[in-house]
């Protein structure tokens, strides 16, 4: 075999590396960075895509006042439905993690069935729960006496609805990851915090909380930029409405964008989500340094 | 000191059997929460549709006899077999595309260094930040460029930019707790880097490879922005899109139909997972207790 | 008075009896060590006294109380685990003060006990740290601390030294001796170091299978063994075990261990052995008790070495003997090689002899 210069020069580990590394590289330039900032871009255009028009885009959106309460709706949605899905993943783990080992299993498998069934189409089983006509659930609501609720009709009922599916099938998510994060806390930490004293309400206050503060906090960053960028759910169940009263950055954009053909406006609408996810995905990365140099 | 012996109530016993009933009302309360939905998509699947209509008789129970007529109408009178086969196509596609990108920059990453792949390793993650919502706009003009919208082959070139991320990032993390040493006993048995990979790494991480398949596969089955702003005919559309968008005619709604097609489109994830369960979880959580 | 009393302790695991039937009686400010070799279950009585196991049959008594049902945070008592168990993010002073912060003392109250168990372990300066940032032997100081602090009626220690290096060891070794005559509280310490439990204990526990072998003050345990076990087990390097047949002499009675190795019995021995005239029997003779000494009772033999382990100190020296290899000491001053003829006397006064069928020392 002739050992030509080239392929010496090839054969080099960081070359070797290098093109191992290609598709990746390629594939997030041409994927995610390119349309990324064609899409800053596009922005920037009128809506039949001729003149350039620089932020005027921008400016008709902060005057409507649709798009203020997309922003309003999306903030809020995103922290009420993480704060819950949170608590329900901490309140689940510490209850898988108290029963005994043999059964765990069983009971993690079940709940997180939610999280693993695609979200437009468990979204399209409550649309179906939520129906006006036949909702099960307002047929047992009824049955106990209570008003049938208007769960997609009404704008706080709709909001409602769409906070709670998101907890639904987020919960699982946070539920695996807590429970993997207590069983990696020792068990003799436990046991030393018993013989010093320390009943249940103290040993999760002093030692399980602050143990796991790294991994809550990644978590809900994690699941605020997945949430607040979510589609499946309000286009299936509301499609924004009513009157616009469920609309996210996503399905406002794909409305304005997609349904309506102005795509520099969707355009600038999602882009207008970028700023927000990276400011919050900087706070909470920066504290989680600070405490990981502690720990 | 107190004496403690008639203190009956602070007892190990009480304080353990306490705990215990707590944990379990509460998985009993969780438990009903997540699962009441699928289970009445399957009971609605599973009635006749003049029961459905009935507005009376109890919704969660099936009284007047099980029909398995809505899964026979999906699959003679709709496109849904049409939409399973795309699918099929679209994310087995996907997944190996995942796959090859994801284990190749994984292996190099964690193993070999190159100016940058520090800056790679870490930025991989950062990619998460310009979600599908974001990117959609413009990849939609992108793609009508190359010709591709309305064919499901559009879905295979977008959906490894959900998946690669993280499996990479999993792979990584894998790889990484291979020792060393193992790298160095193969390099003097004369390996080099591709068969170290896929003799050596890959056996060793096959767990969280896995992992990283399973994830691939529940991440490009459940696309559903992506084909719903590029695929417009019936024959092209995935299960998702398919099941929302056309199983319901005009002012009809066939909840029958519609909910034997959400279970059914639902169903491989669900499958795979029962089975796979523990690799899936593995595999979650490996960033939570490494990373 | 902080006794600890224990009647009748069994422990079931998976339908797996790992402690059978202990009966222990440890006195107020006594020392008491149990030692035995893995999975003998001194851990798990250990961690029924603490209240960290269930109990599954038996009571244990501390101070006259029964505290079988009683939470551990309620039985006065403190505990060092062997992995140290300390709060990784809490300070080395937090992690010392925490038991009396739930007790609700007062912040003065825990200034003046850590700094005072800080002093008394050499901690002093430490207290700003966290765990991260410590040596092993410093984190067993810290984990000592936050036991010496809660002042407890009983100290128990579950194998701490085991996870510190060989030198480390000898000075915690020194350093936990110390400690305990300054506080001079009940302790109970676990280890499978016989010579922690030589040099720290009132009293050894030797367990073997979830049971007690033998009771005693080190002195009794290394002199008079009551079964084959114990004798194997104290001591470094361990006790020469020789099988032989008893016979009855002119001159008295006698172990033949071979056709050439023939030694007679004291007088003082006779008595016990009487019934075992004929019958195969085990002779046991430590190391230190085979040397190139002549005493009174010393019985010679000659043996070809086959090893010599030069320690600086002294000199072990290795022969065989129908197929056992044997260990006898001799001075260190002694250059003598491998392979080489060496003249060496047993000590008989000092033979052990065990029933091989009930592994009990017949003496």
């Amino acid at each position: 075999m002739k050992f030509s210069s080239f392929y010496l020069w090839l054969r080099q580990k960081p070359r070797i590396a290098f093109f191992m590394c290609l598709p990746l590289i390629l594939m997030v330039v041409c994927l995610i960075i390119y349309p990324f900032i064609y899409s800053i871009f596009l922005s920037m255009l009128n809506k039949a895509e001729t003149k350039f028009v620089g932020i005027g885009n921008y400016l008709f959106l902060f005057k409507r006042e649709t798009f203020w309460l997309v922003v309003q709706q999306s903030i809020f949605f995103a922290l009420v439905a993480v704060f819950f899905k949170a608590l329900i993943g901490l309140i689940a783990a510490h209850s898988i993690n108290a029963i005994p080992s043999k059964g765990q299993r069983k009971w993690r498998g079940m709940l997180l069935i939610p999280w693993v069934i695609p979200p437009a189409l468990s979204t399209l089983g409550w649309w179906w729960l939520f129906e006006p006509t036949y909702s099960a659930i307002n047929w047992f609501l009824v049955k106990i006496s209570l008003p049938a609720i208007p769960w997609l009709s009404e704008t706080f009922w709709a909001r409602f609805s769409i906070i709670l599916v998101n907890i639904w099938v987020g919960a699982p998510f946070f539920l695996i990851m807590y429970l993997a994060a207590l069983k990696s806390i020792p068990a003799d930490l436990y046991e030393a915090a018993s013989i010093d004293g320390a009943n249940y309400k103290q040993k999760l206050y002093y030692i399980t909380l602050p143990m796991m503060k790294n991994i809550i906090s990644i978590t809900i960053l994690f699941s605020i930029i997945v949430t607040f960028a979510n589609f499946d759910i309000v286009r299936v169940l509301t499609r924004g409405g009513p009157i616009d009263t469920t609309h996210l950055f996503a399905t406002y954009a794909f409305r304005v964008g997609i349904e309506s053909g102005d795509i520099p406006l969707g355009a600038a609408v999602s882009l207008f989500m970028f700023p927000i996810l990276g400011t919050l995905a900087f706070i909470i990365l920066r504290s989680v340094r600070k405490r990981a140099l502690e720990v | 000191m107190k004496n403690n012996i008639l203190n009956i109530k602070n007892s190990i016993h009480a304080n353990r059997r306490w705990a215990l009933i707590a944990a379990y009302s509460c998985l009993i309360i969780f438990v009903i929460f997540f699962l009441f939905p699928p289970y009445y998509m399957l009971i609605t699947a599973l009635k006749t549709n003049k029961e459905i209509a009935e507005m009376a008789t109890n919704p969660w129970l099936i009284k007047q006899g099980i029909t398995f007529e809505h899964f026979i109408y999906l699959f003679t009178k709709t496109p849904f077999l049409t939409f399973f086969k795309n699918t099929i196509i679209v994310t087995v596609s996907v997944v190996i595309i995942t796959m090859v990108i994801s284990v190749l920059a994984a292996y190099s990453l964690s193993r070999l260094k190159f100016w940058g792949s520090g800056v790679l390793a870490t930025g991989i993650f950062l990619t998460y930040l310009v979600p599908e919502t974001l990117l959609f706009i413009p990849l939609f003009k992108i793609v009508g460029w190359l010709g591709l919208l309305n064919s499901y082959w559009v879905l295979v070139l977008v959906y490894p930019t959900l998946s690669v991320p993280f499996c990479t990032w999993l792979m990584i993390g894998y790889f990484s707790s291979i020792p060393k040493e193992i790298d160095e006993a193969a390099l003097i048995d004369g390996a080099n880097h591709m068969q170290m990979l896929l003799k050596v790494f890959i056996p060793v991480a096959m767990p969280g490879l896995i992992a990283a398949t399973i994830f691939a596969f529940t991440v490009s089955w459940a696309g559903f922005l992506y084909p719903l702003a590029f695929i417009y005919s019936e024959s092209e559309m995935v299960l998702t899109v398919g099941t929302v968008t056309t199983l319901i005619k005009g002012d009809v709604f066939n909840w029958g139909s519609l909910m034997s097609g959400a279970l059914l489109a639902a169903a491989p994830p669900v499958i795979i997972y029962a089975f796979l369960m523990d690799y899936y979880i593995a595999g979650l959580t490996s960033g939570a207790t490494k990373g | 008075m902080a006794e600890v009393l224990i009647k009748n302790l069994h422990k079931v695991f998976d339908r797996t009896e790992v402690v059978s039937g202990i009966d222990l009686s440890i006195k107020d400010k006594e020392f008491v060590i149990l030692v035995g070799p893995s999975g003998c279950g001194k851990s798990t009585v250990l961690r029924m006294i603490a209240g960290l196991e269930d109990i599954t049959k038996g009571e244990i008594f501390i101070e006259n109380n029964k505290v079988n049902d009683i939470p551990p945070k309620d039985r006065d008592i403190a505990m060092v685990f062997q992995s140290y168990a300390l709060y990784p993010h809490m300070t080395v002073f937090e992690n010392m003060s925490f038991g009396l912060r739930l007790r609700k003392f007062s912040k003065n109250d825990i200034k003046v006990r850590v700094d005072e168990a800080a002093k008394v372990l050499g901690i002093s300066e430490l207290l700003d740290r966290r765990p991260k940032q410590l040596s092993g032997g410093q984190r067993q100081r810290v984990a000592m601390g936050r036991a010496i602090v809660r002042n407890p009626k009983v100290f128990l220690f579950d194998e701490p030294l085991s996870n510190l290096d060989a030198k480390m060891r000898g000075q915690m070794r020194i350093e936990i001796k110390r400690v305990h005559q300054h506080l001079n509280t009940t302790t109970i310490y676990v280890t499978h170091d016989q010579v922690e439990a030589m040099t720290l204990a009132d009293r050894v526990v030797v367990m073997k299978n979830g049971k007690i072998e033998q009771i005693g003050t080190p002195d009794e345990i290394y002199n008079n063994p009551a079964t084959g076990f114990v004798a194997g087990f104290i001591g470094a390097p361990a006790m020469n075990f020789i099988s032989c047949k008893l016979e009855k002499g002119s001159k008295g009675l006698y172990a033949n261990i071979t056709k050439d190795i023939v030694l007679s019995i004291p007088k003082e021995k006779n008595i016990k052995l009487s019934k075992y005239v004929n019958k195969a029997i085990v002779l046991g003779i430590r190391p230190e008790h085979i040397s190139e000494n002549k005493q009174k009772n010393s019985l010679k033999i000659v043996a070809k070495l086959n090893i010599v382990e030069p320690l600086g100190m002294e000199t072990m020296v290795y022969f065989p003997i129908n197929n056992t290899q044997i260990c006898g000491k001799v001075s260190p001053d002694n250059t003598i090689q491998n392979g080489k003829v060496i003249t060496l006397y047993f000590d008989s006064l000092k033979f052990h002899f065990i029933d091989p069928e009930t592994d009990l020392v017949l003496n």
